[in-house]
């Protein structure tokens, strides 16, 4: 592991600043709650949680954004943009990720001190992800092995009756590599508390694996049966949204 | 007023002084180990020496910072990434007035409150005696630690020639605020380090005829090398001589040899005194809009006589002499001061015979200060913690900590001067702190 006081790569080759696309719903008046960060996984944009997660939020009285990852990024530029937007924020923040936007959640809680964290349908692992994906959409996934990036499809993400497949875009192999072949991130800083949130039913992220990324964070995942990997875009979304307004209430609390 | 005030018992939380950076990351980081915190400050706001409004503030209007953003954002808040190379003051202050709102840290801070003394309560708990700086009653509160914040750039080192019978003004750089203070003035700027040189070249756009007065030859790093930050160029870890070697060879490409301009030799190498980072000293130099000048030997009426025996007629003089550490309200074998101030203490942190007493922020680093303070205010924070959660290991620490080899950490061969008592390389004394920290983690 890389050290967190000798950050070498930082100093003498800071991340480029880009033009970040965040998309925000707020609430009236404001209730003082520590703000919501939605960092989306890859394929999917912060358009993926206007859909229905960022205003419901706002409508609990959580001032709610949602992030873009950058174009032709890396894990480390992820990382570096959901830091700075949340740094940005007027309150400490609570960082919630899906897919692999739990992944960079999980390096970015090494290097921001968030009030909460939530990973929802998390890929912290990339290998056994890539097992499933290869088994429900081999078509769409087996180019990405030869550089030809990787296609999502419908039968992966959703559960019967939704879609959203046409908006999803397609990310460079050497995005995929990046993310596979992350080290284990180091401790959060702060020691936040982490909730996991996913479906059994879930084609990308197993119920083993749920259960696995929970007990790292010393937990058991929180879970919706019958929906599909896309919990915020799913005909059942306000379960799950729900479900993690509630606990951050009750530890906002404690 | 009452003689004896009744001592207030806070049992476990812990006393902060001082809300400029270093205070507001100590504040953060024991809060973070789950303390409670009080800390003190005298001004009404945050940002200590990097609030232009505190009377004590040392910037000046066009100052910017000497080290690069990356090497001066806390670890875990950066600065927004489309900021500056390096970034003006004010820029500094509403990050740290940011930093504060960010997490909250308002709620714990007693503005407008002075710490004037700290005693050893016994069983290594603390009594503080504080004042509103309006006037009123003390107050004695009893605290389970201290953690010194209080910066060490506000008490100006006194200037050792006479000025009593000099006609001209004599100000200390400190009391020196805007370029206008200037303008059409004959101006002696006195000192070499990075504030000398930077009044100097703020002078020689504004003033008449400006002289500066250096005892010593300083090395002279640039802000950019390469078209890049220069401190973002690490020198390779290499042994001291190499990096020596190395140090010499960058100021001949881009500095130069300034004794050309009648600037001093350096005498003594690369490392050994805090860098001056001054890209445009050489520049004016060379366009004889600064006389370099000695030493000065004596001041009366308009002249000003040089130890050469040369003689100028200045109407200001600025005296950069820099500053010297201040704990008035610490006696001084708490911290272990020497008879000339100087406190000795373990990673110019902890007091090396009280356990529950340490200071943050007082040091010289080659980077900039806050990623330092960060680490050190971790690290006070983990050891308070540590020392209640498992006492056995804490004295297992203690242990291996007093035979950490001070070379290990902080720069032994410096110039004898107060400037560079707390002279660190960040990237050796980082690589302490984490060291320690590893110790402090709980055995998995
Ligand atoms: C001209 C100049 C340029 C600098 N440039 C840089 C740079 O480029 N990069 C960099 O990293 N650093 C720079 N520094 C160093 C700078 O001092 C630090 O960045 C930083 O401001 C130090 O913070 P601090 O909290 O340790 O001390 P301070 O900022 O001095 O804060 C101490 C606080 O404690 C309060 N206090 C003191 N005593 C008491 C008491 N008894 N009771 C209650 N409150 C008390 C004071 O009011 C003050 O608010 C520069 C310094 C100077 C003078």
């Amino acid at each position: 592991m890389s050290s967190q006081l000798l950050r070498f790569e930082d100093w003498t080759a800071p991340v480029p600043p880009v033009r970040r696309e965040v998309l925000s719903a707020l609430p009236h008046p404001d209730e003082k709650n520590p703000p919501l960060l939605f960092v989306p996984g890859l394929g999917h944009g912060a358009w993926a949680f206007r859909e229905h997660w960022l205003g419901h939020a706002a409508s609990r009285g959580f001032s709610a954004y949602a992030l873009s990852p950058r174009a032709a990024g890396s894990l480390r530029a992820y990382v570096h943009d959901v830091v700075q937007v949340a740094a940005g924020l007027p309150r400490q923040t609570v960082l919630i990720g899906h897919g692999v936007g739990a992944l960079v959640v999980s390096h970015a809680l090494a290097r921001y001190p968030a009030k909460a964290a939530v990973l929802a349908a998390p890929v912290l692992d990339g290998w056994p992800a890539l097992g499933a994906a290869l088994r429900t959409n081999p078509f769409g996934t087996l180019p990405a092995f030869f550089g030809g990036g990787l296609g999502l499809s419908r039968k992966q993400l959703y559960s019967p009756g939704c879609t959203y497949e046409r908006k999803l875009t397609r990310e460079p192999t050497a995005v995929y590599r990046s993310v596979l072949t992350a080290s284990r991130p180091a401790a959060p800083v702060g020691s936040p508390p982490v909730l996991v949130v996913g479906s059994p039913d879930d084609k990308i992220v197993t119920r083993k694996a749920l259960d696995r990324t929970a007990a790292r964070f010393g937990g058991a995942p929180l879970l919706f049966p019958g929906m599909g990997h896309d919990l915020m875009l799913d005909t059942e979304w306000q379960e799950p949204i729900d479900a993690i307004i509630d606990w951050l209430e009750k530890e906002l609390l404690a | 007023m009452q003689d004896t005030p009744d001592i207030a018992d806070r049992h476990d939380a812990v006393c902060v002084i001082g809300a400029g950076a270093s205070g507001l990351a100590t504040l953060k980081s024991l809060r973070e180990q789950g303390f409670s915190v009080d800390c003190y400050e005298r001004e009404t706001s945050v940002g200590g020496a990097w609030n232009w409004r505190h009377d004590r503030s040392p910037v000046y209007s066009t100052a910017h910072l000497v080290s690069s953003r990356p090497l001066t954002e806390f670890p875990d808040f950066p600065m927004p990434d489309d900021w500056p190379d390096y970034p003006h003051h004010s820029q500094l202050l509403g990050y740290l007035e940011r930093y504060s709102e960010h997490f909250g840290l308002r709620d714990d801070i007693w503005f407008g409150t002075e710490v004037v003394s700290v005693t050893p309560a016994g069983d290594g708990r603390w009594d503080v005696t504080t004042r509103s700086v309006g006037g009123g009653a003390e107050r004695v509160q009893r605290y389970a630690a201290v953690i010194a914040a209080n910066g060490h750039n506000w008490a100006p080192k006194p200037f050792t020639v006479d000025t009593s019978e000099f006609r001209g003004r004599v100000m200390h750089a400190s009391a020196y605020k805007d370029p206008a203070q200037l303008r059409g003035r004959k101006v002696l700027v006195i000192g070499g380090g990075n504030t000398g040189c930077d009044i100097a070249v703020e002078a020689a756009q504004q003033a008449e005829k400006v002289w500066h007065s250096t005892r010593r030859g300083y090395w002279f790093a640039p802000k950019y090398l390469f078209g890049r930050p220069a401190d973002q160029m690490l020198p390779p870890r290499l042994p001291l001589r190499f990096r020596q070697k190395l140090y010499r060879w960058m100021v001949r490409l881009t500095a130069g040899d300034l004794t050309r301009y009648g600037l001093p030799a350096p005498d003594h190498r690369p490392y050994e005194s805090h860098p001056v980072v001054n890209s445009q000293l050489a520049y004016y130099l060379g366009h004889g809009r600064i006389t370099a000048v000695g030493d000065v030997a004596s001041m009366e009426g308009s002249t000003v006589e040089l130890s050469d025996g040369k003689r100028i007629e200045p109407d200001l003089v600025i005296t950069a002499t820099g500053y010297l550490p201040r704990f008035e309200f610490l006696a001084p074998e708490l911290l272990d001061v020497d008879e000339d101030g100087r406190p000795d203490l373990h990673l110019h942190a902890f007091a090396r015979r009280h356990p529950t007493l340490a200071v943050i922020g007082l040091l010289q680093p080659d980077a900039g200060l806050l990623p330092l303070a960060h680490w050190q205010s971790v690290a006070v924070a983990r050891w308070l913690r540590l020392r209640i959660d498992d006492p056995a290991k804490a004295a297992a620490v203690q242990q291996k900590e007093s035979v950490r080899p001070v070379r290990s950490w902080s720069r032994l061969q410096v110039v004898p001067s107060s400037r560079h008592w707390f002279e660190v390389g960040h990237t050796d004394y980082l690589r302490a702190v984490e060291d320690l920290l590893k110790h402090m983690e709980p055995a998995s």
